[in-house]
Formats: C-alpha cells, sequence, structure tokens
C-alpha cells in the first residue's frame, strides 16, 4: 500500500450529540450509583451507536471490552477505534485470470478476523463455475472439493463485500448500524445491530452472514489485535461481514486475503492515490464489477490481467 | 367514574364463562406455554434453531407477520362500506373487524420481535433514544405506520365500546374522520410492508412493481374470510344477529378482490415466462421445482387451485349464498392466501440465494412451535376482546348508570 495518511481523530459535530450525551449520560446514572456490581450489563445496554460516541466514551467501551475479552480467552487484546483515514479511498482489485481457487484467502481471512469455526462463517466465497461460460452466478458452487485446483475447465470468483458506494445494506438498515465509513469501508458496531437480517436481504454479493450461535473462532492462535468495527470476538445475533480488515488496512498494512494469496491475485489499495496498485490498475485494465445493473457502485473490481 | 366500572366489568366477563369458553381458553394458554418455551430455548441457543441461514435469512416468521399484516389491512373492508355507504347490516359488525385488526397487529409484532437476534435492543430503532434510519429504512417506516393502526384501531374501538357500554351515542365529529383516516391507515401498512420487498433489487422476485397492488388483493381475501367464518360461530354461539345479507355483501366484496388478485398472478407469470431472463428461476422454483428441489411445489399449487375454486365459489351467486359452500370458499382462501403470502412469497424470493445457491428452506420444530404460540396469543386477545364487545353491542353488558332509568 502507497498511502502514507496518518490516523487522525475526526469528531463531527452532530446536531443530536448534545441531546443525546445528556439523555444517554442521565439515563445509565441513576441505575449505576446504585447498582455498581451491576454496571457491566447497564453499561452495555444504555450503550449508545458507535457513530454517536465521544472519544472518551469510545476509550471506557474499548478498555471493558479488552478486560472481557481476555477473561474469556485468557490473552490480552487490543480493541482499537481508529477512525477513518482521510484522503484515503480503500478499494480491491482482484485477477481472475491469476485465481487458482485454493481458497488461501479465506483461511487466511478466518484466522486473521477470528470468523466462527463451528458455526462456520467465511466472509470470502470461492465461486467455482465452468471456464466455457464465464462468469455465470446461475452455475457456481461454493462446495467443490478437489484433490488440486484449478480443476480441468473449471474457473474460479472469490466474491466478499464489495464495499459499495450506493450500499443496500445501510440503506435498509432500521438503526443504522451498519455505514459507509468516510474512508470507504463499510463498517458494523455489533453493539448496535438488531439482528433483523434486512441487510442479508437486500445485499446482492452474499457477503454478509448472521451468526445463528455463538460464534466460536479458534482459541488457540486467536488474533488479539482487534478493532471495534472489525475482527473484535463477535456476540450471537448479530450480522457480520468482510471489513477489508479495518483493524489492518488503518495501520497502514494489506488486508490478510492479500498477504495470503500465494499467486498475487489480490491487489488493494486507495483509489485516491494516484501512484497506488489499485489506481494502476484502474487505468491500464479493463475491469468489470459484479451486478452493475444494481447501481451499487462497488469499490471491488474484477479484472483479467 | 364509569370508566372504572366499564373496566371492572370486562375484567369480569373475561373471567365467567361456560366450560366450553373454559376449555377454549386453557387451550390457547396451553399452547402460548410451550410457545414460550419454545422461545426462551432458541434465545438461550441462538436462532441457529430455526430452519433459516445466510442464504435464506427470512422463513416462517417473518411470512406470518406479513400475512397477518393482510388481515389487520383488511378490516378497512368491512369499514369503507360501512361507513361511507352507511349500510345497515354491515355497521354493526365493524366493531369486530376492527378487534380483529388489533389481535393481528399484536401478532405481527409477536412474530417480528421472535425473528430478530437481540430483541432487548429494539429501542435502537426509537428517535431521539435510539438511531432511526428513518426515512432511508422501510423496516423504520412499517413501524410507524403499524403503531399508529394499532392505536388508532384501539381507540375507536374503546371509545365505541364505552359509548355502548353508557348507553351513549358516539360522538360522529369525532368518530368519522378517526374511521376515514383508518382507510388510508389500513393500505399504507399493507403497502408498505409490501415495499420492505419490493425495494430491494437484489431479489429480483420481490422487485416487481406488481407486489403492492397484489398484497392488497389478497389480503381483502384472506381478512374477511376469517369474519364470515367468526360472525357465523358468533350467531351460532351468542345471541348476537348478523343478517345474512351482510355476509353475502362481504363475501361478494372478496371475490371481486380474488379476482384481481388472480388477474395480476397471471401477469407476473406472463411477464417471468416470456421475458425468459435470468430472472424466471425463482417463479420456476416455486411453480415446478429447480434442480430437484421440489418441497415448495406442492403447496404453491395448492395455493392458486384454493384461490381459483374459491373465486368460482364466491362469484357465483348461487354458492356464495349457500353457507356450505361459501364456509368451503372462506376456507380455501385463508390457506391459499397463508400460503401465498407466507412461504410462497418469502422462499422463492430467497431461493436460489444471490450468488446461485440453493438452501431448501422448511420450518424447524421450534419456528412451528413459537408461531403457534404466537398465534394462540392473538386468538386468545381476541376471544377476550369479543367476550366483552358481544354483550356490550347486545345491550346486555352496560353502566349501572343506565339500569334503572331505561330497563
Amino acid at each position: 500500500m502507497t498511502d502514507k495518511h496518518t490516523p487522525k481523530t475526526t469528531t463531527k459535530a452532530c446536531s443530536r450529540r448534545s441531546f443525546l450525551k445528556t439523555a444517554g449520560k442521565a439515563l445509565p446514572a441513576v441505575p449505576l450509583l446504585s447498582m455498581q456490581t451491576e454496571a457491566g450489563f447497564l453499561e452495555r445496554f444504555f450503550q449508545k451507536n458507535f457513530k454517536e460516541l465521544s472519544t472518551r466514551e469510545k476509550d471506557q467501551i474499548v478498555k471493558r471490552l479488552e478486560q472481557e475479552y481476555e477473561k474469556e480467552y485468557g490473552k490480552k487484546f487490543t480493541v482499537g477505534a481508529e477512525p477513518a483515514l482521510k484522503g484515503v479511498q480503500f478499494a480491491y482489485a482482484l485477477d481472475l485470470s491469476r485465481c487458482i481457487g485454493c481458497r488461501k484467502c479465506v483461511y487466511g481471512c478466518v484466522t486473521e478476523n477470528n470468523l466462527s469455526i463451528d458455526p462456520q462463517i467465511h466472509w470470502i466465497r470461492v465461486l467455482e463455475m465452468d471456464e466455457e461460460e464465464g462468469v455465470n452466478l446461475h452455475n457456481a458452487t461454493p462446495y467443490y472439493n478437489h484433490k488440486k485446483v484449478p480443476a480441468e475447465g473449471k474457473a474460479y470468483m472469490p466474491v466478499q463485500c464489495q464495499h459499495c458506494r450506493n450500499a443496500p445494506c445501510t440503506k435498509v438498515c432500521p438503526v443504522q448500524a451498519t455505514w459507509l465509513d468516510d474512508d470507504g469501508i463499510v463498517v458494523i458496531d455489533y453493539d448496535w445491530c438488531i439482528g433483523c437480517r434486512y441487510c442479508i436481504a437486500a445485499c446482492p454479493y452474499g457477503a454478509r452472514h448472521f451468526n445463528w450461535a455463538k460464534p466460536k473462532p479458534k482459541r488457540e492462535g486467536i488474533n488479539t489485535n482487534t478493532h471495534y468495527l472489525g475482527n473484535r470476538p463477535r456476540m450471537k445475533g448479530v450480522v457480520e461481514k468482510c471489513t477489508f480488515c479495518v483493524q489492518r488496512t488503518r495501520k497502514g498494512k494489506y488486508p490478510a486475503c492479500v498477504e495470503a494469496c500465494p499467486v498475487g491475485a489480490r491487489k488493494f489499495g486507495n483509489l485516491l492515490d494516484p501512484e497506488s496498485e489499485v489506481s494502476y490498475i484502474l487505468k491500464h485494465k479493463r475491469v468489470f464489477i459484479l451486478k452493475e445493473e444494481l447501481n451499487t457502485q462497488p469499490k471491488f473490481y474484477y479484472f483479467y490481467g | 367514574m364509569y370508566f372504572i366500572e366499564f373496566i371492572k366489568g370486562s375484567v369480569k366477563q373475561v373471567t365467567t364463562g361456560n366450560k366450553y369458553y373454559w376449555a377454549w381458553v386453557v387451550f390457547l394458554c396451553l399452547l402460548i406455554v410451550i410457545g414460550t418455551i419454545a422461545y426462551i430455548n432458541q434465545m438461550v441457543s441462538g436462532l441457529l434453531v430455526t430452519s433459516m441461514r445466510d442464504q435464506v435469512p427470512w422463513g416462517m416468521y417473518i411470512g406470518n407477520f406479513t400475512f397477518l399484516v393482510g388481515v389487520a389491512a383488511a378490516a378497512v373492508v368491512l369499514v369503507i362500506p360501512a361507513y361511507i355507504y352507511n349500510w345497515g347490516p354491515i355497521k354493526e359488525i365493524v366493531i369486530f373487524g376492527e378487534l380483529l385488526a388489533i389481535s393481528a397487529i399484536i401478532m405481527c409484532i409477536g412474530f417480528v420481535v421472535v425473528d430478530v437476534g437481540h430483541p432487548e435492543r429494539v429501542w435502537h430503532m426509537l428517535p431521539l433514544l435510539g438511531t432511526m434510519n428513518f426515512p432511508s429504512s422501510l423496516l423504520c417506516w412499517d413501524v410507524v405506520v403499524l403503531n399508529m393502526y394499532f392505536l388508532l384501531n384501539f381507540s375507536i374501538a374503546t371509545y365505541l365500546l364505552y359509548k355502548a357500554f353508557m348507553r351513549e351515542d358516539y360522538n360522529h365529529k369525532l368518530v368519522t374522520p378517526l374511521v376515514l383516516f383508518s382507510i388510508p391507515m389500513a393500505v399504507s401498512i399493507h403497502t408498505v410492508t409490501a415495499f420492505l420487498y419490493n425495494g430491494l433489487a437484489a431479489r429480483p422476485f420481490w422487485n416487481a412493481s406488481i407486489l403492492a397492488p397484489r398484497f392488497l388483493a389478497s389480503a381483502f381475501c384472506s381478512g374477511p374470510a376469517i369474519m364470515i367464518i367468526l360472525f357465523q360461530v358468533l350467531r351460532k354461539t351468542t345471541k348476537f344477529k348478523i343478517k345474512d345479507e351482510a355476509i353475502w355483501k362481504v363475501a361478494e366484496l372478496m371475490a371481486y378482490a380474488m379476482g384481481f388478485n388472480l388477474f395480476l398472478l397471471i401477469a407476473e407469470v406472463f411477464k417471468e415466462f416470456y421475458s425468459d431472463t435470468h430472472h424466471l428461476v425463482h417463479t420456476k422454483f416455486m411453480l415446478f421445482g429447480y434442480h430437484g428441489h421440489h418441497n415448495i411445489v406442492m403447496f404453491t399449487w395448492f395455493a392458486i387451485f384454493a384461490s381459483v375454486a374459491a373465486f368460482i365459489i364466491f362469484v357465483i351467486p348461487s354458492t356464495r349464498k349457500n353457507f356450505l359452500t361459501l364456509n368451503v370458499g372462506c376456507i380455501l382462501i385463508y390457506f391459499g392466501v397463508y400460503i401465498e403470502k407466507g412461504v410462497g412469497l418469502i422462499i422463492p424470493g430467497l431461493t436460489p440465494d444471490v450468488l446461485g445457491e440453493i438452501y431448501e428452506y422448511t420450518p424447524s420444530n421450534t419456528e412451528i412451535f413459537v408461531s403457534m404460540g404466537i398465534f394462540s396469543l392473538g386468538f386468545l386477545i381476541f376471544t377476550l376482546m369479543m367476550k366483552v364487545a358481544v354483550p356490550i353491542t347486545r345491550g346486555e353488558f352496560h353502566s349501572s348508570r343506565v339500569s334503572v332509568s331505561q330497563e
């Protein structure tokens, strides 16, 4: 990644903020004083939408989460709350002619993002299709199991969150628990999501996954380097999805899937930086986006290199 | 204060009854208990105990919700002729339509609550306190209109019953505008619910402009079907008088609505098959099955057969006025629309999923038990309300103030 922007705290003025500050404090404050032992539960219950939190409130929540995770997993966690990078529009480019369908990206993602093993959740679905048909979702399956890939006559297409500029999922969410952040990442506040799954119905890419039971990530080798809007351990009954590895990319690192890809099919970078690799690909290669007719305007480009 | 007497008297009404009444109440309570146990299990284990998965994220709960919004909206079928054209025979029974709407909305809310992963967080949807995504999210619109419709029906029904209890004439200047307002409200709850699906470009089966008109047309059949059966039960079990001509008039309206519903179905099927695009897979899945998945086909054809048969029964005057064929028609319509607006709408819309995968959904036992529990809760609420409303409208249950002077 070529961008050299440093994270800056941006606190947007919000008309409702002053009201919520008072209301938010007044509501939990009364019972909190009398029930110190139950503070965790009430604090969590009355916690506001991440977008409405002050830096101080974010710090408190992050600290509380770090303690909770340490207690549960016996390891020291860092939960970042870094805001969107300024002057950055993250985008992805995937070279379909290189992809061999090995699913290394899937497992790199599982490890990095603490995805549940049971029930199994994959943020990336690699679809196998007939080579001669080209991209045809009606003749695609994610459930192939060959001894060797690529299989004869087959082509592969990994699909994950496309981080749409005109995202149907954020539009339909009744509580604004998911939104397009300023650096172009569609994020979810797991503590605000009510679990109605309207976003799953609205997403044309099958990118969103629901925690149908309490997620069980691998305990040994759990990634303790987390972000509030990213790979921190989730709870049951909420929706999750690819975040372009927000915990890594906001610190200037590549997403885990980019690093895991053995054939270099995956490219990632800043669209606003003309020197970045994605900008180069957009300029010099013919790219296409999935389901263009839906006007979702993804920042996930496919190309044949 | 006579309102306290009204409340006390109502409590007395619902706590006294014959053995059939108590058997019915106990039976419903038993189903509610079973449903509650199933729901607690679902809360503890997560929604994994349902058959819903990422590929089919909505199922029986949301199907029931959609069907019941239609039932609630259909109260308007009785309200329109009764208040606008001032038809004598229907006016006396409008109040029961409103009570049915109230119970249906309570069931709707119940089905949404059991469907979400974190019901304790629904306050996030409230304006000011939470971050309501209004006007962007249609789910917020639905919450707004359903609550308004509930409040409207609840206040009108309570006011009318209280006035009848007091043997006073109700204030026409107050009631008439409210009743007139409830007509566009009834249309809007069903339209907004249709738009909830309609607006999703990712699901071509729902992304058709015909959806909202079809919702209304089918609702105008299913709601009155329940009412017609109910009126006959009331005539048999209580001394309540409902004229035959009132029932036949409702049945006639249903025939027109069902005819229109079938016409819209044909329009939809024609467009899908003639244009023969990728979007056809959902309709094919629904009608004939797809890649060896046939579970839903039987239900689809039953619904179509039931709707056509009911249409014929209701459109011919002699079968419409024969109570045997009329009741068969009502039952056919009820189950036909229950499938059409329930699993028949939700499942083909989500199968195959957006990446072409076919996950064949059939409701799990948890979903069936929880649904039975919510339906029983709705029936129980309706039974209790009717237990109060019937004697009031018959003049048997009234305020002590009038007992001396008028009897």
